[in-house]
């Protein structure tokens, strides 16, 4: 085994950085990854695109997850999804156009005896009802 | 801190630890996993601290912040040592009852302890309550003395003693015969010989063999490598060490999934530390054995799970597996041999080594020995992880462990082994719980996922779930699970919309023989479990779903309505406010009615309906029907009046 194929171990975690800091893998990072690990561009982009963590588009300020994991889908989850779309009028994987929230889902948070579970930038809501959604979102509407 | 260079070091350690040890009289130990954290376990503990200062009693009391307790379903809790009492969902706000009547006048508040639901006794000691006296917790009972980022905590509890064992009294020969005689299975899913896999691999002339932490746990439902991982990292890296002795790997990798930020977190701290100790480095513990662990995090792809996707993935690729054999024991990472178990299979392995594997053995059937983890969840009561002796049945882990069933519904199936098991109905209660018994019933032991669904489930929206899962999951790169999983899940979805047709069964049965054999790995070989079994034992509900156009659990949304029962409707307006539609019409104190064609079925008003009131039900079938043509011959009437 080469060593240049060696580097590309390297590549998903520069993604993971670069995602951190900019909420999303800019044009240029790419290129830049490109030269660094001497990787295709191409082969970079069917890496990032392969994987859920990674994103092209910028997302918002607060990130909305709600877990669709099978104890929370049997307890009402996907309730919880559409009324997240409704009050936010976008739906999974957009951004809302004041690029305040965008909505998510994932299969699993492993915290399956709380669920539903909703987590908005890493904090968590557990025994979600479609009554709650309202309250959640509020909490974050108002905040600069 | 300085390394440990020998095992006499290694001891002396242990003894200096404990030596230091501030003499508490009392510990309160706090539970702080995920599940803890999220119901709100880091108040708790502000709340206790604030409260033991005021009072001058840090230097008296101490307080042990541990990862997860497992019993997820009364966090955020706390056991109060020496004597052992157990605390449920507390808030800060009783923190301060705590410590004036527990801790300082040793009384027990009744409100916070936990209460049976079925007898209705009270119970204070935490190791009485049946949800843990029924357990054989080995792997995880130091959850709840660990501190998991605190080292010093496991060494007290002679961690890192099988390690020094191992390096300077036995082989590598000698620790896979161990592995081998102790009859660990793999619990990542296949129940592959442990010790044989290490030996195949070690087999294989090369330079460089290395070994893999497999903690991409994407299987929904399951969760006790992350409980592991977060409250006790040092045992599956001690494991872990102890393997690369074995198979003579000098290069490790642990792959945690992205989503669970706080596993990943002490991981890396638990590396940083055992570093520090001299456990991962050069000569370990003073011995020639060199080794060391690097941390890959997940990047959210469900097929990295499988051993070869997720070596590809290591490798910084797209998580496609790929034919095997090859086997990673022969050709692995970089094309060299590589062994891959994961999380709780590693933290077995310094256990045996204390123990010894005449004593591990005695655990468990003839087949399958040791204890399981489990992840109790669903509708079921005591939800939490639950560690169990192989071969203790289903129903004594969802009636005597798990409290049964919620609100004393009846119990129609457990799903166990995530997207690649089956669901087990209620006859199939009796079966023993091993490897070779739940495969022949159709699912798998899997990671060890229990999901227990009531007759409020349906069961054809089950395997639609998991379908749709496995179809969003296909990496795609061989035809009969890409294209196979996506008939399939859309066969499953027409059916729940009430637009199936006859023959849609058999085709169904007919297509997962075809994803089965065909598949190229284990996510496609198995994805049809789910659709497999629920056929199996459920096959009067598929038939009601396509004959009848009725869901019998009342799930499936284009076969129900809801409905205001009008002799039961007090008009007390909470439906009509919180209807997020405004479908809802009528005012205080006269009876709601909803307008079927604007209702979108989420289910708000019956939520929202007082329980002694319980004017909203749901239907389905003939009723469902009356009920449409009801509200359709209401609609035509108002709208003519308008006319007027």
């Amino acid at each position: 085994m080469s060593e240049s194929n060696k580097d590309q171990r390297e590549l998903i975690h520069m993604l993971h950085d670069t995602q951190e800091k900019f909420g999303y893998i800019p044009a240029h990072s790419i290129s830049q990854i490109s030269r660094e690990l001497k990787i295709s561009e191409s082969e970079i982009f069917g890496v990032l695109t392969f994987y859920k963590a990674f994103t092209l588009e910028p997302r918002g300020t607060y990130q909305i997850t709600v877990c669709l994991g099978t104890a929370c889908h049997v307890r009402g989850g996907v309730q919880i999804v559409e009324e997240m779309e409704r009050k936010l009028n976008i739906k999974v994987g957009q951004t809302s156009s004041n690029r305040k929230f965008t909505l998510e889902t994932v299969n699993c948070l492993g915290c399956c005896a709380i669920g539903p579970v909703v987590v908005v930038n890493g904090k968590y809501y557990s025994n979600i009802t479609i009554k709650k959604v309202d309250a959640i979102l509020k909490e974050y509407q108002e905040s600069e | 801190m300085q390394k440990i260079n020998n095992p006499e070091q290694l001891i002396e350690w242990k003894q200096k630890v404990l030596s230091k040890r501030p003499l508490y009289k009392k510990i309160i130990v706090v539970s702080s996993g995920t599940c803890g954290q999220a119901s709100g376990s880091l108040q708790v503990i502000e709340a206790l601290k604030h409260e033991l200062e005021k009072r001058n009693l840090e230097k008296t009391i101490g307080i042990e912040i541990t990862g997860c307790h497992g019993f997820c379903e009364l966090e955020p809790n706390i056991i109060i040592y020496p004597e052992g009492i157990f605390y449920k969902k507390l808030e800060s706000k009783d923190i301060q009852k705590v410590v004036e009547e527990t801790i300082l006048k040793d009384k027990i508040i009744p409100s916070l302890i936990y209460e049976d639901s079925k007898t209705g006794q009270k119970i204070s000691q935490q190791k009485e309550i049946p949800f843990y006296k029924k357990q054989m917790r080995v792997l995880t009972e130091n959850n709840f003395r660990v501190d998991p980022t605190n080292i010093e905590d496991y060494l007290a509890l002679d961690g890192y003693q099988a390690l020094a064992n191992v390096l300077f009294n036995m082989t590598s020969e000698e620790v896979i015969a161990e592995i081998k005689a102790s009859g660990l299975r793999g619990r990542g899913g296949a129940g592959f010989p442990t010790g044989k896999k290490w030996e195949i691999c070690r087999e294989f002339s090369s330079d460089t063999r290395y070994i893999i932490c497999n903690a991409d746990e994407g299987d929904p439902g399951a969760y006790m490598d992350r409980s592991l991982l977060e409250g006790n990292p040092h045992s599956v890296i001690e494991g872990m060490i102890i393997g690369a002795y074995a198979i003579g790997s000098s290069e490790g990798f642990i792959y945690v999934r992205m989503e669970y930020p706080l596993a990943v977190k002490h991981v890396r701290i638990a590396l940083e530390q055992a570093k520090k100790f001299g456990f991962l480095g050069k000569s370990i513990l003073g011995s020639e054995f060199q080794f060391d662990i690097h941390m890959i995090q997940g990047a959210g792809a469900f097929v990295s799970g499988e051993e070869t996707s997720l070596m590809a993935s290591i490798e910084g690729r797209r998580a496609f597996p790929r034919q095997r054999p090859p086997f990673p024991a022969q050709e692995g990472l970089w094309g060299k041999p590589t062994n891959i178990n994961n999380v709780e299979t590693w933290a077995n392995v310094p256990l045996i080594i204390n123990k010894g594997a005449d004593k591990y053995s005695e655990i468990g059937t003839r087949t399958s020995k040791g204890t399981k983890i489990f992840s109790l969840v669903g509708k079921i009561n005591n939800t939490g992880l639950v560690e169990v002796p192989m071969g203790i049945t289903l129903k004594e882990i969802i009636y005597d462990i798990g409290g049964g069933i919620i609100n004393n519904k009846k119990f129609k199936a457990v799903q166990t082994g995530g997207p690649s098991g089956g669901c087990l109905p209620a006859e199939m209660l009796d079966l023993s719980i091993d490897y070779e018994t739940l495969t022949k019933a159709g699912s798998i032991m899997g990671s060890g996922g229990m999901i227990v669904m009531d007759e409020n489930t349906c069961m054809v929206d089950v395997a639609r779930y998991f379908l749709n899962f496995t179809q969003e999951e296909s990496c795609g790169k061989c035809v009969p699970c890409r294209v196979g999983t996506r008939q399939m899940a859309e066969t499953l979805t027409r059916i729940t919309q009430g637009a199936g047709e006859e023959g849609d069964v058999e085709k169904l049965e007919e297509l997962a023989q075809t994803v089965k054999a065909g598949s190229l790995c284990g996510l496609g070989q198995t994805a049809p479990n789910p659709v497999l079994t629920t056929i199996r034992y459920f096959r009067d509900e598929y038939k009601a779903h396509i004959v009848e156009k009725s869901c019998p659990a009342l799930v499936c949304k284009n076969l129900i309505a809801y409905y205001v029962e009008p002799e039961k409707c007090v008009g007390c307006l909470l439906c009509l406010k919180n209807c997020p539609v405004d479908a809802i019409s009528g005012e205080r104190k006269k009876v709601h009615v909803i307008d079927q064609e604007l209702c979108i079925k989420c289910g708000a008003c019956l939520d929202v309906c007082p329980p002694k009131v319980g004017a909203v039900s749901k239907y389905t079938g003939k009723k469902r029907d009356r009920i449409l043509k009801k509200a359709s011959k209401l609609r035509a009437l108002s709208e003519s009046d308008g006319i007027k």
